[in-house]
């Protein structure tokens, strides 16, 4: 036993060491909400969360039966050794003692088994079924390493009543959600463990996922399908908002980005207006139209960069616009040659679009 | 040499063979000296120790692999590796103990032992066995070679299409994986052939199919399986090359192709995979435990039947790795209740050694302990499994490091623990001595808990949210302490198998010598010297009941009439193992590895220039030709041991 515990502290000793070599990159700590099976924050997670508690609570019935019977034979059986004669007592001769546990255990087995895929598909007739009237309808468009999300329209508006947003959906509290998806480049997973099971947004296909947050909070989402270079750093956040303040917000979106007040503001339109930043991105009320990035109207208002990856603060949003591949290696965002008083002026205008 | 002389027809006798026939049979069979002989050996021992002993290197690449990603997440936001190298380790370790180890080694282990345990001479089409044996070696040396150049694959063991496809995966990496999958595939599905005709056609006389030990029973129903899983995965990959390579479509939606189609493809492969990893475990279990309970296996027709009914079962549940997909809802829900079904069988298996164990009398030894693990370790995971079979419970963690330590607690509970079990088993029949047993408790306990306190702290961090194949974490995620715990278990583990290394390597030469039966098992390898004679048996057995060596002393013991001077096995019916012909083997010859060069080139060539499939034919089929153009010497040797009925 001593052997075993001086095995261990040296393998503790190696691990030590061998952390302490690497080193971690310097970034803002983003907070987070709740990013948790166990903590369901709406209908379609706490039903899975009560057919968890079935699952869990056979299993490991189960198992504590079979280490009981295990632990009790290794416990009970006479030892052999190496000069014991093989027992072949039971050849030619029904064992009924074994058959009759054996079958039993096996009838038993197949009970259990139907008592959970009878709770499963119960679950999964109740999670099919969860009632959507006056649903809020969202697209959301997984991208290499983003979400782009549009709002409606409902099924009888124009198409010119869809805002579209990126990373940050807001949803009111209390209200059906059905996400409609799709990949734009590769397969990506939607994935918010406090509110819904995950789904895949895959190219040439669309397919939905139905939710209801029913506790006003902000809640934790990420990408669950390896989706290359930077598949660990695909999150976005989901904001319950009480039903006014949803409203409130769903109002702001559909506005067009604000004149910029004031001449350094002004600048920063220029700026933004005069460069690259154009190429890629859309910001409404300008002639910034293209849909490559993420939509930046009202980037000001949202709490993350980068698809949760930062603040959204000023140092952070300069140092990610100055060099997003020495922060998130692989995103298609380029470096930007921008002076320092430039770069200031755009983080400052951006930072306005709330 | 009188002696030699062929007899009319194999006959059953029990006069032993004389010292001069044991030598000619020795000569006979033995692969030849020399570099030269060393690439022409045939002989299924030879053969299978090579098959081991890769396997378990690439066992050691692969566990490195998965060391240095603990390492990377053993702490937030780490900057040990980038995503780049990140990436390539979790699709090199994914693909290195899916298919460099955890399929061949056991085929492999199957090689060296069917013959034995069957009572026979050879495997099955002994030059092909040794042709696949090198393509699997250089399909897995390619692969290790891409990796170290920095061109290794980094799109996971799936390769998922479009990520895989021409559009996001630029360059060769992704081609090196699919061509991978072609060099094992193709050794695979050789593999399975030879296993096959070696169960059925080549057992001891009075071996019928309900003598069968259990471990062959689950060879073959493996066999069977990779015959019918491996096209599918032959064809998506072949396709996903085709459309890499020559610009097809079959995966690209925007010219009406499907990505889903590449899911259905790989996983109706894929689960039966699982199971060609299972099912051998299985039958390292029902080998390990009788012998160590001192008692024929309980329940023997059930474990048959239960072995057959997963493999046929496991083709059933593919599906379930799709749940995350937009395919009907009412489709899954029948996925689900195949997959919790295929735990019917496990569970009659299970309570049938337990069975075993309680009516037995226990000999601790260490391939015991190791065969004991898998009734907490498998349990265990087979329970997560039951979880993963359901909808609503997959959806929430597919994708998740529950899912890591579900498959790692199935894989290495059911599969890995029993095959070190077996080496310790059958070791000494492979070099004449036994393995260390006190440093086999410490590569026992080691790992059991080293891997215990690697995976267990997985079902957390998935429930906590953590998904799978992330090169890091931020620290306000909260999954610090769980990753550390996990990482430390690695250590345990990598120390663990230093323990098994040691003590393979030690104990060739310094083991006790082991005697034909060192543990007093049942089955017919032990019922030879070890290491065996070149021939396996100087007289070919034949069989009076399930455990022959226990059951020995009926009359009669042995065939006669198979000649001593050339490669003569004795074949026999399928049902009843009654004698039916003498088969001629061939000899040891290069050109399988020749042919296996030129199929490699082929392969290779082909990921760089489509021109390589046409011009790559020709060694290959020059090569081939030689192999198997017939000799005279050799056609007027066989022709003169013939005999009309």
């Amino acid at each position: 036993m001593r052997r075993i515990r001086v095995a261990q502290a040296l393998s503790a000793l190696a691990l030590i060491a061998m952390a302490g070599a690497a080193f971690a990159i310097g970034s803002s700590p983003v907070t987070t909400g709740p990013h948790d099976v166990l903590a369901p924050a709406g209908v379609q997670a706490d039903r899975i969360g009560q057919l968890w508690n079935v699952f869990l609570g056979v299993c490991t019935l189960v198992t504590l039966a079979v280490f009981a019977v295990f632990a009790l034979a290794l416990w009970r059986t006479p030892r052999a050794t190496g000069e014991t004669p093989a027992d072949l007592s039971s050849l030619g001769r029904h064992e009924s003692g074994p058959y009759r546990t054996v079958v039993g255990a096996v009838a038993v087995s197949i009970a259990l088994l139907l008592v959970l895929l009878a709770a499963s598909v119960w679950t999964d007739r109740a999670l099919a079924r969860m009632a959507l009237a006056d649903a809020l309808s969202i697209q959301v468009v997984g991208h290499q390493w983003w979400w782009e999300a549009r709002y409606g329209p409902a099924a009888n508006e124009p198409m010119s009543d869809q805002f579209v947003t990126a990373n940050e959906l807001h949803v009111p509290v209390g209200r059906p959600v059905i996400v409609t998806l799709t990949g734009a480049d590769v397969i990506h997973s939607l994935w918010v463990p406090s509110l819904a099971g995950k789904k895949d947004l895959i190219p040439g296909r669309t397919s939905k996922l139905q939710f209801r947050a029913d506790h006003p909070g902000v809640y934790r989402g990420q990408c669950a399908e390896f989706c290359g270079f930077q598949h660990a750093y695909m999150g976005f956040q989901v904001f319950a908002d009480a039903p006014a303040d949803y409203a409130a917000w769903e109002a702001r979106q559909r506005q067009e980005a604000a004149a910029p007040a004031g001449a350094a503001l002004q600048r920063g339109e220029q700026v933004f207006l005069g460069s690259t930043c154009i190429m890629c991105h859309t910001v409404n009320g300008t002639t910034a139209q293209a849909n490559f990035g993420p939509d930046l109207t009202h980037v000001g208002g949202r709490t993350t960069l980068a698809a949760g990856m930062l603040r959204n603060t000023p140092q952070d949003l300069k140092r990610w616009i100055r060099d997003p591949q020495k922060i998130k290696p692989g995103t298609s965002m380029p470096a930007s040659t921008l002076p320092d008083a430039d770069l200031d002026a755009l983080v400052a205008w951006l930072g306005s679009l709330r | 040499m009188s002696d030699v002389a062929p007899a009319a027809s194999p006959m059953l006798n029990s006069v032993p063979p004389t010292s001069g026939q044991a030598a000619a049979l020795e000569r006979t069979w033995r692969d030849p000296p020399g570099l030269l002989g060393w690439i022409s050996a045939v002989n299924h021992k030879t053969i299978g120790k090579r098959f081991i002993s890769t396997a378990f290197a690439f066992f050691i690449a692969g566990g490195l692999f998965a060391l240095a990603m603990r390492l990377q997440l053993a702490k937030p936001e780490n900057g040990l590796m980038g995503p780049d190298l990140y990436n390539q380790l979790f699709t090199m370790h994914g693909s290195t103990m899916m298919f460099l180890f955890a399929v061949p080694v056991m085929q492999a282990v199957a090689v060296y032992l069917l013959p034995l345990m069957l009572g026979t001479r050879s495997v099955a089409f002994p030059r092909m066995n040794a042709f696949a044996y090198w393509i699997y070696l250089f399909g897995g040396l390619m692969l290790m070679t891409a990796f170290a150049l920095d061109i290794g694959p980094d799109v996971g063991w799936f390769a998922y299409v479009p990520l895989s496809g021409p559009d996001y995966s630029p360059g060769k990496r992704a081609d090196f994986w699919a061509q991978l999958i072609t060099f094992t595939e193709l050794s695979g599905l050789l593999e399975a052939i030879v296993i096959v005709t070696t169960v059925f056609k080549l057992r001891a006389p009075g071996m019928t199919l309900n003598r069968i030990p259990l471990f062959a029973w689950t060879m073959v129903v493996t066999a069977f399986m990779v015959m019918f899983a491996m096209p599918s995965v032959m064809l998506a990959s072949t396709a996903l090359i085709m459309d890499r390579l020559v610009g097809t479509h079959f995966y690209n939606p925007a010219e009406g192709g499907d990505v889903i189609l590449w899911q259905h493809l790989f996983w109706f492969f894929g689960h039966p995979e699982v199971y060609f990893i299972f099912l051998p475990g299985l039958g390292f279990l029902s080998s390990i435990i009788p012998t160590f309970a001192r008692r024929p296996i309980y329940g023997y027709t059930a474990m048959v039947l239960s072995v057959i009914a997963t493999g046929f079962l496991s083709f059933g549940l593919w599906v379930h790795h799709m749940f995350a997909t937009n395919l009907p809802d009412l489709g899954k829900s029948f996925f689900t209740a195949a997959s919790l079904m295929i735990a019917i069988p496990s569970a009659v298996q299970i309570f049938c050694w337990l069975a075993t164990l309680w009516t037995g009398r226990l000999r601790f030894r260490t391939p015991l302990y190791f065969a004991l693990a898998f009734f907490v370790i498998l349990v265990i995971g087979g329970m997560s499994g039951l979880m993963l079979a359901s909808v609503p419970l997959d959806v929430q963690v597919h994708d998740t490091y529950f899912v890591v330590a579900h498959l790692h607690y199935v894989l290495l509970g059911g599969a890995v623990f029993p095959l070190f079990g077996a080496i310790y088993y059958w070791y000494p029949k492979f070099t004449g001595r036994l393995m260390g047993e006190r440093l086999g408790r410490w590569n026992f306990w080691l790992f059991f808990i080293g891997f215990n306190v690697a995976f267990f702290p997985m079902h957390l961090l998935g429930l906590h949210g953590m998904p799978r194949r992330v090169y890091t974490y931020g620290a306000e995620m909260g999954w610090g302490t769980l990753n550390a715990v996990s990482t430390f278990g690695a250590l345990l583990i990598a120390a663990s198998v230093l323990c098994f290394l040691y003590n393979a390597w030690h104990s060739r030469s310094h083991g006790a010598v082991a005697g034909p039966n060192p543990w007093g098992g049942g089955t017919l390898e032990w019922a030879t010297a070890s290491p065996p004679p070149a021939c396996n048996f100087e007289a070919i057995p034949v069989v009076h009941g399930r455990d022959p060596v226990w059951e020995a002393g009926a009359e009669p013991t042995h065939v006669a009439g198979l000649s001593v001077e050339s490669r003569e096995a004795l074949v026999t019916t399928v049902l009843d193992a009654h004698p039916d012909k003498r088969e001629a083997f061939p000899n040891p010859t290069p050109w399988p590895f020749v042919s296996a060069v030129a199929t490699a080139v082929f392969f290779i060539g082909s990921i760089f220039t489509p021109w390589a499939v046409v011009w790559g034919t020709i060694p290959i089929g020059i090569a081939t030709t030689i192999w198997f153009w017939p000799k005279r010497r050799e056609t007027a040797a066989h022709l003169a041991l013939e005999r009309a009925p």
